[in-house]
């Protein structure tokens, strides 16, 4: 165990004033979510929460432009489907980097790694032109399918793989006749569980989050995802702020409560990743 | 993993020999061929979605082609010879620049700092973490909308607070420099804790006899921090600075939210702070749908990316110590707590 240095008042101010900062932009936009709309005029700004959430939460629901269910439900399904599909092939590519041997292992590796520093968000205006080819357009394969897999998520899980799982226990399970499919699902996949949540984690709160592919793919006003309703909603050409903020703090509210219930895997997550790169 | 309850005795010479040819012939091509079929997922999609569109980016910005057009003819350099000459791109590719040292510079200086506060024996360690992660995990469009209003000219809470200290209303929207500082401090805000994190984690690997030692010749903690931390941190920080140059330079939904409302892709009336990748989407898609010239746009940024990431590492490789100190590290790294 390190012996740290230890921690003066003045630390804990320190922290104290910049956790205020980081919480206090989440925390006033519920503050304007509970409240009418006059909120936004007032002098001082108001910091304490009103009693009007339920009827700005109809009043949004309600809002022909924005088709906020639609873009929560659409959101929904994006960011699942590809959670579950990244996790499935990161793994599987992962256990096959850090277990399996095969001729041009290292320079596969080597360029996953290197795929990572391209801004691939630059390819937008070919990967449009192809959904137009595709006929996938302002449907949501154009949003889900070229995020199925990520060079980040199959590193990651190489590296958990390499440590998490005993090269013995690949062999016995050969011994006992097992092929590589059967070891995947029977033994790696158990064991890569812990880094696979974390990973599924961050992928599902990246994906939830996506804006700028969606906003140039998706130009269908009645098929949007939960942030191009948001676009819409603060778009308009008369600003009901506490309708808009109602709708960022509904968008916001299922990765707070994933950060919540798993925050201290995530920051575990980041951390580690952090010092193996 | 299955457990052997076959009760016979072993026979393995036998077994050798009564083995299926098939059955071994398809294990002996599983073995070889199967890591190729688990890895090949990515590379199809990467090249399918990612490469591809990448290049391609290439050879539509050599062409003038637009939504409507049939025809894409042949132009050479025409497009870039254009926005060579095209003031609105170059006042982006200012804005882009500005807006990048005005969020990276003071947020990885913050970002340090807080992790040397982290790095304390501090009480409740996982709700601190958590407290400055926060701002990371929340979606950047919402964000945007609240940064908007809080730096609102009439009733924006910051208006608001520089009154109180005697300061006069900024129009964070309309001045081009405010509003590289509103929106800087949208990007600060979201990625200062997350790289404190990462710092967090390099400096727990930093050897603790270090510091000893160093105390023992009277170096006082200010001294240590710069001559021991932070030369240790330089792959992270190098690292960091990377990561942060190719996000930073392609900055989009902060910028194109703040402005929701009145000349959103255009970044403001007089394009006060519209990015190069809003350049590239106002000429790519509504209004202009000119594929040609808005590929051209894409593919400079993709050059200057390059150039201020090879600079950046250049310049980072050159400050501070020796690399001695990171072979310290590597024979004692530890796991993060």
């Amino acid at each position: 165990m390190n012996r740290l240095w230890s921690a003066s008042r003045l630390t804990y101010a320190a922290l104290a004033v910049t956790a205020l900062m980081s919480v206090f932009p989440i925390y006033w936009m519920f503050v304007v979510a509970s409240r009418s709309s006059d909120a936004m005029g007032q002098v001082p700004p108001p910091v304490t929460p009103g009693g009007n959430l339920g009827a700005n939460i109809s009043r949004l629901f309600s809002n022909t432009d924005a088709y906020f269910l639609t873009g929560l439900i659409n959101s929904a399904i994006v960011a699942v489907t590809v959670t579950v599909s990244v996790v499935f092939f990161s793994t599987l590519a992962g256990f096959a980097f850090a277990k399996l041997r095969f001729r041009g292992r290292n320079a596969l590796l080597l360029a996953i790694v290197a795929t990572m520093m391209v801004p691939t968000q630059l390819g937008v205006i070919p990967l449009y032109l192809l959904m137009t080819k595709l006929n996938w357009n302002d449907r949501l394969p154009a949003v889900i399918v070229p995020a199925l897999v990520t060079g980040f998520g199959v590193f990651m899980m190489r590296q958990y793989a390499g440590q998490a799982i005993s090269t013995e226990l690949i062999e016995a399970a050969r011994m006992d006749g097992c092929g590589t499919a059967r070891i995947y699902w029977n033994v790696v996949l158990p064991a890569l569980r812990p880094a696979a949540a974390v990973l599924g984690l961050l992928t599902f709160m990246t994906t939830w989050n996506d804006f700028l592919w969606p906003y140039a793919v998706l130009n269908d006003p009645e098929n949007p995802t939960v942030q191009l309703s948001l676009r819409a909603l603060s778009d308009g050409y008369y600003q009901d702020m506490s309708q808009v903020f109602t709708g960022t703090a509904i968008a916001t509210l299922p990765l707070l409560l994933v950060f919540v219930l798993f925050g201290r895997q995530i920051i575990g997550g980041i951390m580690e990743g952090a010092v193996k790169a | 993993m299955s457990v052997q309850l076959d009760a016979r005795p072993p026979t393995p010479a036998a077994r050798r020999t009564t083995r299926p040819p098939r059955a071994f012939r398809l294990s002996r091509l599983d073995e070889r061929y199967s890591p190729y079929l688990y890895v090949a997922p990515f590379f199809v999609l990467f090249g399918v979605f990612g490469a591809y569109p990448l290049i391609y980016t290439f050879w539509v910005s050599l062409h003038d082609w637009d939504l409507l057009g049939t025809e894409h003819p042949f132009v050479g350099a025409e497009n870039y010879t254009r926005l060579m000459a095209d003031p609105d791109f170059w006042h982006s590719v200012v804005n882009t620049l500005g807006i990048f040292v005005l969020s990276t510079v003071p947020q990885l200086l913050a970002a340090l700092w807080l992790a040397s506060l982290l790095n304390r024996q501090l009480r409740a360690r996982t709700s601190w973490r958590m407290a400055v992660l926060v701002p990371n995990i929340t979606s950047t469009a919402a964000v945007a909308i609240v940064f908007g209003v809080l730096f609102g000219r009439q009733f924006g809470m910051v208006n608001w607070l520089l009154d109180l200290v005697g300061v006069g209303a900024v129009d964070w929207k309309a001045n081009r420099f405010a509003s590289w500082v509103a929106i800087s401090a949208m990007v600060d805000w979201r990625w200062t804790g997350y790289n404190a994190l990462i710092f967090l984690a390099a400096m727990q690997a930093v050897p603790r006899d270090l510091y000893e030692s160093a105390a023992i010749d009277g170096a006082g903690r200010t001294r240590q921090f710069w001559s021991i931390t932070v030369p240790l941190l330089k792959p992270t920080i190098i690292f960091a600075v990377i990561v942060s140059t190719i996000g930073g330079l392609q900055l989009f939904t902060e910028p194109r939210m703040f402005h929701s409302g009145t000349n959103p892709i255009r970044g403001g009336p007089l394009r006060e702070s519209q990015t190069m990748t809003m350049y590239m989407f106002e000429n790519a898609f509504a209004p202009h749908y000119n594929f040609g010239y808005g590929s051209a746009v894409a593919w400079l940024l993709f050059a200057l990316i390059a150039i201020v990431a090879a600079l950046n590492v250049v310049l980072l490789r050159r400050l501070g110590g020796t690399d001695r100190p990171v072979q310290a590290r590597r024979s004692r790294k530890e796991r993060p707590r």
